[in-house]
């Protein structure tokens, strides 16, 4: 017995080594990674690197809207604030809703869509109705209505992001689950007598991995955006924070006389989401190498 | 053919109830009090209770849902808390306003994505290639609202070429047609470029080269005819999301759509408004996977033939 | 509309002054084609010659993988490139050097010299064009012929491969396997070429219809006269239709001649092998002989003869060097080493 637990182990080492190995012959995904775990690191040590309240919140009006410079590489606002200090604090924000959303829309989405594949019938049809109900719904105008049905804070955002996540998830898990479902190994623990839930649990979702995952990674990039997005409309994390879309929503005001507070948060969310992306698209390529783009 | 849209048309039905319960529902939550709305800070607690209930607005949330529902099969969406002015008249006051740009975006991306797409299909694993899916790649990670803001920096801050707001003329549609377009493009670009690797590797295109057919003729006549299935699907897509989510666009450019007003709705606690605009935008979202549908029938006969069985 | 016409007027001049008079309808010397890519090089055709005369049919024998199909799309300069690439041979259809043609005189040498019917009806024809339009197409590109006239020839071409006209406007989902190879037929057909090659025409068919497509194709390739070369795996099939018969194995012609040659004076162990491999209706018991082993992979092909790893006959000598080609007849020839050896002969009796 415990001899086939340790093959068991073995067998899945192998699996994550053959993965790291196909992921790492994918330059991009590898130089997306570097950056990805540069930003985690500084989103993580932010107050350290920082002082909250001396770098990022004291206003020095003297030195206001001060273009790029040595001192303040990415130039003031129109407080005087350094605009490095503010972005790069500013990364915790997005990552953490970027992740967070995804991650509670994962955890809510994957058991929904699995059931719905693996049972079928009744219970998938009224499942996917209610999904297409939210599609029909354009998901940025959810977010909003949510957003402000909940109340405009950093956590309340989140809800309303991973909430927008559900369909999608639920989706994709619904239809790698229906292909899974079907394989001869599946019928065989369906022929012995295994419990439903052991099935799916063991069984089912483990070969559905790849795809949730991939979905998943590509999907925070695109909630960074749109929760970047609702700052900027004043329905995300207000000022003074300094989150990314909220820096862009205070750069409006100033775009003839300070051009790089436009400029830099802007860049600071491209980065990020091309970064996640490169990372996703190794993974795809990593996970299922038949399937290159 | 012509059973299968109407049966279609038929299914909208029971989508705008869902719609419309799901959003009724959610708006149930909301702390605020439309009678606060309505009158303002100013007016009485008796002045308040009066409205609440000449509005209806005490009764249980079944009868107020099943109310609501009535009035939406004559036309009737309720009346704006805020401006006192009927739902129905302000969502076809603006919803002009939002197709115009989502047409002129979707031109855009039309006319960038498709050439982009084949050429990088039929250039597979070239340097086009690479430029291409790399162009595709920027664009997906580029926040749509900060292009709008690039381009009012460039075009109207900085060369005075074009209006950075409001929507009189074809001038100003300009801009945030091209926000719209050019965020659109990068998936439209990477399905154009796939769906047509699937279709060049075809036998029938050979056959049509055997016949003496031009390369040119070969991708557009033959294998493009044959990959639109799925560029068409992902057009409806962006289609049916910029006619209720150019939220963003609307807003960086002052463009008076249905989304921007949503939020200025949202943000004045206008509730009805912004029920009624969510109902009205599920029916146009229907509509426009509907067209897609139908049009999917005039490009491929074989799905035509499918449509005709059922 | 005017402009296209005098180009075409212009394009078919240039292509009379470079052809020569010959008696064959397709000569092939010394053809080698290689698809290369990053990681291996597979020889495909290597070295093949034959020359097809006017009128007559040729038949390709071969396993799949032996290089019948590349080396047919090398007549047309149709060898998907990348990766394919023709690396020498001299072509020629019709008289004409088919890789010193320019692109424009290659399409007009397409479809109206030289014609295909591809293998599988059900993907070489294009869902979504009604088949009247396929066929049409042809037409338009080779006549100066307004639509109207090309749809009316291409209704009458579906007559003559025995399809109801009024069908013109039907998409190729609507038609069987067998009609629409029909309509394959058609579409080779409809500028008459000289030269008509067949791609095994009707492995995807049902036996039933297999014999009417070929009765067929027989039919329309003597109206015509032109001459055929028809790929097939199947011996049947060459004994019913053809003239001369070449046998291709790994990318090689390892035997060559008229039918009665190869059918009645079998000189190749391998040709002996895919006779063996035959059930014998006149001898029921004797069980079949299939030829042990695989054909090498065309991208590691072996150094002497490529059969000799499953030849029954093979020596030392014949690993270590090409095979020596024997001239039996000035019709008759076979690439085996072994006839080095004046008195070597193969098992199969003659004339059995």
């Amino acid at each position: 017995m415990k001899k086939e637990k340790d093959t068991t182990i073995s067998v899945k080492e192998n699996r994550a080594v053959e993965i790291w190995r196909q992921y790492r012959r994918n330059k991009g995904a590898m130089v997306g990674l570097a950056i990805l775990i540069l930003l985690i690191l500084v989103a993580i040590f932010a107050d350290v690197i920082w002082d909250y309240n001396t770098d990022i919140i004291d206003m020095r009006i003297g030195n206001r809207l001060a273009p790029p410079s040595w001192e303040h590489p990415f130039g003031t606002d129109n407080y005087g604030r350094d605009m490095f200090a503010r972005i790069g604090y500013g990364t915790r924000y997005s990552l953490l809703i970027g992740f967070a959303s995804v991650l509670i829309g994962t955890l809510i989405g994957v058991p929904i869509g699995a059931i719905s594949g693996y049972v079928g019938g009744k219970v998938d049809n009224v499942i996917m109705r209610i999904v297409d109900t939210f599609t029909i719904i354009p998901s940025l105008l959810m977010t909003i209505i949510l957003v402000s049905v909940l109340g405009t804070n950093l956590f309340n955002l989140m809800i309303a992001l991973s909430i927008s996540t559900i369909p999608v998830m639920t989706r994709i898990t619904r239809a790698s689950v229906m292909v899974a479902r079907n394989n001869d190994y599946i019928e065989s623990a369906r022929a012995i007598g295994a419990p439903t839930a052991t099935i799916l649990l063991k069984h089912v979702l483990p070969n559905c991995f790849s795809p949730i995952l991939v979905q998943a990674t590509l999907r925070v990039g695109s909630s960074i955006i749109s929760a970047a997005g609702l700052s900027y409309i004043g329905l995300g994390v207000p000022l003074p924070t300094p989150e990314w879309g909220a820096l862009l929503s205070a750069s409006k005001s100033f775009i003839i006389k300070a051009q790089h507070m436009c400029l830099f948060p802007g860049l600071a969310i491209m980065i990020t989401v091309m970064v996640i992306n490169l990372v996703g698209d190794g993974l795809r390529g990593a996970l299922d190498p038949k399937l290159k783009r | 053919m012509l059973k299968y849209i109407m049966k279609r048309i038929l299914a909208i039905i029971p989508v705008v109830i869902a719609v419309s319960f799901i959003v009724f529902f959610i708006m149930d939550f909301v702390p605020t009090d439309a009678a606060v709305t309505a009158l303002g800070d100013g007016a009485t607690e008796e002045e308040l209770e009066y409205y609440r209930d000449t509005h209806g607005l005490n009764d249980p949330l079944p009868v107020r849902y099943v109310r609501y529902m009535a009035g939406i099969f004559h036309g009737d969406l309720g009346t704006s808390y805020a401006n006192q002015m009927p739902v129905w008249d302000l969502f076809f006051d603006k919803f002009p306003n939002t197709l115009r740009l989502a047409l002129a975006s979707v031109v855009v991306t039309v006319l960038l994505s498709l050439p982009l797409g084949i050429l990088a299909a039929v250039k597979e694993n070239t340097w086009v290639d690479t430029v291409c899916s790399t162009i595709s790649f920027v664009g997906l990670a580029m926040p749509n609202f900060w292009l709008g803001l690039l381009l009012i920096m460039l075009f109207a801050v900085n060369l005075h070429w074009l209006p950075s707001t409001g929507a009189e003329g074809f001038k100003s549609l300009i801009l945030p047609a091209i926000t719209c377009g050019t965020g659109n493009m990068a998936a439209l670009t990477r399905i154009t470029r796939s769906s047509m690797l699937d279709v060049l590797r075809q036998d029938y295109l050979r056959t049509a080269r055997s016949k003496g057919q031009s390369e040119r003729n070969i991708i557009f006549g033959h294998a493009f005819r044959n990959a639109q299935i799925p560029v068409v699907t992902q057009i409806g897509i962006q289609m049916s999301t910029l006619i209720g989510g150019a939220v963003l666009t609307e807003r960086v450019f002052a463009w008076p759509g249905v989304g921007a007003f949503m939020v200025d709705s949202i943000q004045k606690s206008d509730f009805e408004v912004v029920t009624g605009f969510v109902i009205m935008l599920a029916i146009f979202v229907s509509l426009v996977l509907l067209l897609v549908d139908v049009l999917y029938a005039l490009l491929d006969p074989r799905i035509k033939a499918q449509y005709s069985k059922n | 509309m005017f402009k296209k016409q005098q180009n075409r007027v212009r394009i078919a001049k240039a292509l009379e002054t470079k052809r020569t008079s010959t008696p064959y309808a397709v000569s092939v010397e010394d053809l080698t084609v290689h698809y290369v890519t990053s990681k291996e090089t597979v020889k495909a055709v290597n070295g093949i010659s034959f020359k097809l005369p006017k009128k007559r049919t040729l038949g390709i024998v071969g396993e799949t993988g032996a290089g019948k199909t590349t080396a047919m799309l090398s007549l047309m300069n149709m060898v998907p490139d990348p990766p394919g690439k023709i690396i020498s041979g001299n072509i020629q259809v019709g008289g004409l050097d088919i890789r010193g043609l320019s692109q424009s005189e290659l399409k007009r040498v397409r479809g109206k010299e030289i014609a295909m019917i591809f293998q599988d009806p059900m993907t070489s024809l294009n869902p979504v064009i009604t088949v009247g339009d396929q066929i049409a197409e042809s037409l338009l590109l080779h006549q100066d012929i307004s639509k109207q006239e090309a749809m009316e020839q291409a209704r009458g071409m579906l007559a003559k491969v025995g399809i109801d006209p009024d069908r013109a406007g039907e998409y190729p989902h609507q038609f069987s396997g067998g009609m629409r190879q029909r309509v394959g037929i058609a579409i080779a057909l409809a500028c008459k070429p000289s030269v008509l090659i067949a791609d095994e025409p009707t492995s995807a068919l049902d036996v039933t219809i297999q014999a009417q497509i070929l009765h067929l194709m027989r039919e329309l390739k003597e109206e015509n006269d032109s001459s055929m070369i028809l790929i097939t795996h199947d011996l049947g099939v060459v004994a019913e239709l053809c003239d001369d018969v070449a046998v291709m194995y790994a990318g090689n012609i390892v035997e060559y001649g008229t039918l009665e040659d190869v059918f009645n004076h079998t000189k190749h162990p391998y040709t002996e092998g895919l006779f063996n491999s035959l059930p014998n209706i006149h001898n029921r018991v004797s069980k079949l002989q299939p030829i042990p082993g695989l054909m090498p992979d065309p991208s590691k092909l072996p150094d002497g003869c490529a059969f000799a790893p499953r030849c029954p006959y093979a020596t030392e000598a014949c690993k270590a060097q090409a095979p020596y080609i024997k001239h039996f007849s000035e019709s008759h020839l076979a690439a085996c080493t072994a006839y080095h050896d004046e008195a070597f002969a193969i098992k199969r009796r003659e004339t059995e």
